[in-house]
């Protein structure tokens, strides 16, 4: 139960901090702190339209912050999402050029689980690298994802490209039954509802199943994990897999639902910003949701203070990075026994009788 | 908030000027009272201060804010993603924007073009699409310059300083923007002497400074000493040209700040030209201007003042032809023209105007170009 307090309050109190850290910032620049702080509310959570913003924001992020988790808890660091989420979205575009496609839901769902499977294989291999030849996966994945991206400009400005797209290549778009709309009319798509599903289905999957746990074993200790035989290396390729079948998916739906085609704006660092946010939530797969509308909140906040403050965009990257920073120190404050904190005797400290008598309580 | 109260009280103030305006002279009336507030969103893909596009795009934005009732909304380092729909949706919905700027290439198609067809009481006015008659909204369009007038006019000026006889173009991507600017600089150049060649990179992005660098050092290094560009952001290429004490030809805005001593001219826009046309268009509730390109006629681009260091027959040279391009006398692509593979690309005795559509699906480098496609 504690443990649960400490989970939530801690970066609540530590996201206030950085909140009052900010607006001293902008109040030494000149702008009204409470101004701003309103603003910042109304911007990510004031409305429906908010919310939307919001939510439409951090879709992509869940998907790509499971790339990081999953692998995190088979005990890999794996920081090449971005490689696996174009590659997705490559894969999802390619692949009515390679067969003709049914224009319903079967279409879609065949369109996503491409993408799924080529982010699964880019970041499996990053694993395989780790486990068969010794390679360092922070590396590879990261190298990976470079040369995911040459192969994606490659193709998309070669090969796949649609002659039409003059001065923006592009492949040829997917079909309009293809595509993945809004929820009920709404300006959300469905890949924040893909999203949150995956990120509670392999929550449960790491807490509930054998097949999690043993993953989960594997990353806390795996020269346990070999002595009571379970298989490393598959697990580990699974984890990876997994992660990289999120981002794939991630880049299928950007493809589906936002570009309809791929094209260089599929580029756009979502990859890169779920590694911040699979480590601000610790790498557990429930805690990304409310970090990833978090983050999609800041995004959204931080359009409405540059039109009507007039900040320069820089300046909520200067409240991310305080809030980040606070919120992984407060991490440190986990731990912390405050019933000692609050219980130590109130004596004056500094003076040599109050070293006497904390000495003769510890004797 | 006292930002607002002051916004509002000047709004008011001008509302009052304009009604007593109107009382003055009743056949103002209907003028004055259309030309009542105006707030437009001006949405730009990377930082406002890049030395750069985005930097030409926000002059421009600067010179609208001080028509009296426009009230001018902005938004910098916005994706091409849903990003940028969030953006000009929360501009509509927030600010209560009548007038979008969607100002980067990406965004045209389809998050303005999707947009606008749900918002049909809004103007969008997008920075180089190919708006087509019939295929988009009404209340869509594009504006655009024919800046390659100014890179034809570079080369001239980089044809007579050039020592080495061999030029440097730092590029973005292969398309037919980027690449009527290097065929238009070359040719003004070879129009000095025909045995100069242009060395083309492309580095593959918009924005990506340190392959910016590399690749302004390694022409360097090949004996090229006058540089020009076609990237989002000049800078880079600007300054470390300067350190390796070659020059350059700038390019979207003036970059002689950076290197005074090593900035010949430059090719710029003069965003505020079609700003203008489309914010008084707007105002005056006259129909949406879907469709605006000019050149240096018309004001879409201009030329950066001649450094001191350009000689007296470069200036004289670069003037004349540019007087002839006001006059509406010059045309740049004209037959016999061979590509660099030797094909001939245009006819002789051809000309093609700077509207011709054929010129934006440009897809070859002129001869005299060294690099592919």
């Amino acid at each position: 139960m504690r443990d649960a307090v400490a989970a939530v309050a801690l970066p609540v109190a530590a996201l206030l901090a950085a909140l009052a850290l900010f607006g001293l910032f902008v109040w030494l620049g000149g702008a009204s702190p409470v101004e701003t702080w309103v603003l910042l509310f109304k911007g990510a959570f004031g409305d429906w339209f908010s919310w939307q913003n919001t939510l439409q924001r951090a879709a992509p992020l869940m998907l790509t912050a499971l790339c990081v988790a999953l692998p995190a808890r088979a005990g890999l660091v794996i920081i090449g999402g971005e490689g696996a989420l174009v590659l997705g979205g490559l894969a999802a575009a390619a692949l009515p050029y390679a067969m003709p496609l049914p224009g319903s839901i079967v279409g879609t769902a065949l369109v996503c689980l491409a993408g799924m499977a080529a982010g699964a294989a880019w970041i499996a291999l990053a694993g395989a690298l780790r486990q068969y030849r010794g390679v360092n996966e922070t590396i590879s994945s990261l190298l990976l994802a470079y040369t995911a991206i040459a192969i994606f400009k490659q193709l998309v400005e070669g090969p796949l490209r649609d002659p039409a797209t003059l001065n923006k290549p592009s492949t040829r778009a997917l079909a309009e039954g293809l595509r993945i709309g809004g929820i009920a009319g709404y300006d959300v798509h469905w890949g924040l509802a893909l999203g949150v599903l995956a990120c509670v289905g392999l929550g449960l999957w790491l807490a509930l199943t054998a097949r999690g746990f043993s993953v989960r074993v594997v990353g806390g200790n795996p020269r346990t994990a070999q002595l009571v035989g379970l298989p490393a290396s598959r697990l580990i390729l699974l984890a990876c897999a997994l992660g990289g079948a999120c981002a794939g998916l991630a880049g299928a739906v950007e493809v589906a639902a936002v570009h309809t085609n791929a094209n260089a704006s599929l580029i756009a660092g979502y990859g890169y910003a779920g590694i911040l946010v699979a480590f601000i939530a610790r790498q557990n797969p429930f805690a990304i949701i409310p970090v990833a509308i978090l983050f999609g909140g800041f995004g959204a906040a931080g359009s409405l203070l540059q039109r009507r403050l007039g900040l320069p965009d820089a300046s909520v990257q200067v409240l991310q990075g305080i809030a980040f920073v606070l919120i992984l120190a407060s991490e440190a404050l986990r731990d912390l026994d405050w019933r000692a904190v609050w219980q130590r005797p109130r004596l004056p400290s500094g003076t040599v009788e109050a070293q006497v008598a904390l000495a003769g309580k510890a004797a | 908030m006292p930002n607002d109260l002051n916004a509002s009280r000047r709004r008011a103030l001008a509302q009052i000027t304009a009604a007593s305006v109107a009382t003055l002279s009743p056949w103002a009336l209907r003028g004055a009272l259309a030309q009542t507030t105006l707030t437009m969103g001006v949405i730009y893909v990377g930082p406002k201060d890049d030395f750069g596009y985005n930097q030409a795009q926000a002059a421009g934005a600067a010179e609208m804010k001080k028509i009296p009732g426009v009230k001018v909304v902005e938004e910098e380092n916005v994706p091409e993603t849903t990003a940028v729909t969030k953006t000009m949706t929360g501009m509509i919905a927030q600010d209560g924007a009548k007038l979008l700027f969607p100002t980067s290439f990406g965004y045209f198609d389809p998050y303005m073009l999707t947009l606008a067809a749900k918002e049909p009481g809004v103007r969008f006015s997008h920075c180089g699409g190919m708006w087509t008659e019939g295929k988009h909204p009404k209340n869509t369009g594009s504006y655009f310059g024919y800046i390659d007038e100014c890179q034809y006019l570079n080369g001239v000026i980089a044809g007579h300083m050039s020592k080495s006889k061999k030029l440097g173009f730092v590029a973005a991507k292969p398309i037919p923007q980027v690449l009527r600017n290097i065929n238009a600089f070359t040719m003004g150049a070879r129009s000095v002497d025909p045995k100069i060649t242009t060395t083309v990179i492309f580095t593959g992005e918009w924005s990506m400074p340190v392959k910016e660098a590399e690749a302004t050092n390694s022409l360097a290094d090949q004996g090229i000493d006058v540089f020009t560009m076609h990237v989002d952001s000049p800078k880079v290429i600007v300054e470390t040209a300067a350190k390796r004490g070659k020059m350059v030809c700038g390019y979207h805005v003036s970059q002689a700040k950076l290197a005074p001593n090593a900035y010949l001219t430059g090719a710029e826009w003069n965003w505020t030209t079609a700003y203008k046309t489309i914010v008084d268009a707007a105002m005056t509730g006259k129909p949406h201007p879907n469709f605006l390109r000019g050149g240096l006629k018309e004001g879409y681009v201009k030329m950066s003042p001649y450094g001191a260091m350009v000689a007296e027959p470069a200036k004289k040279q670069a003037d004349d032809i540019k007087a002839k391009m006001i006059a509406g006398s010059f045309d740049i692509f004209t037959g016999p023209l061979k590509d660099n593979k030797g094909a001939t690309v245009i006819a002789a005795g051809k000309t093609m105007k700077q509207t011709d559509i054929e010129l934006e699906r440009m897809n070859y480098l002129v001869e005299g170009v060294v690099g592919s496609v």
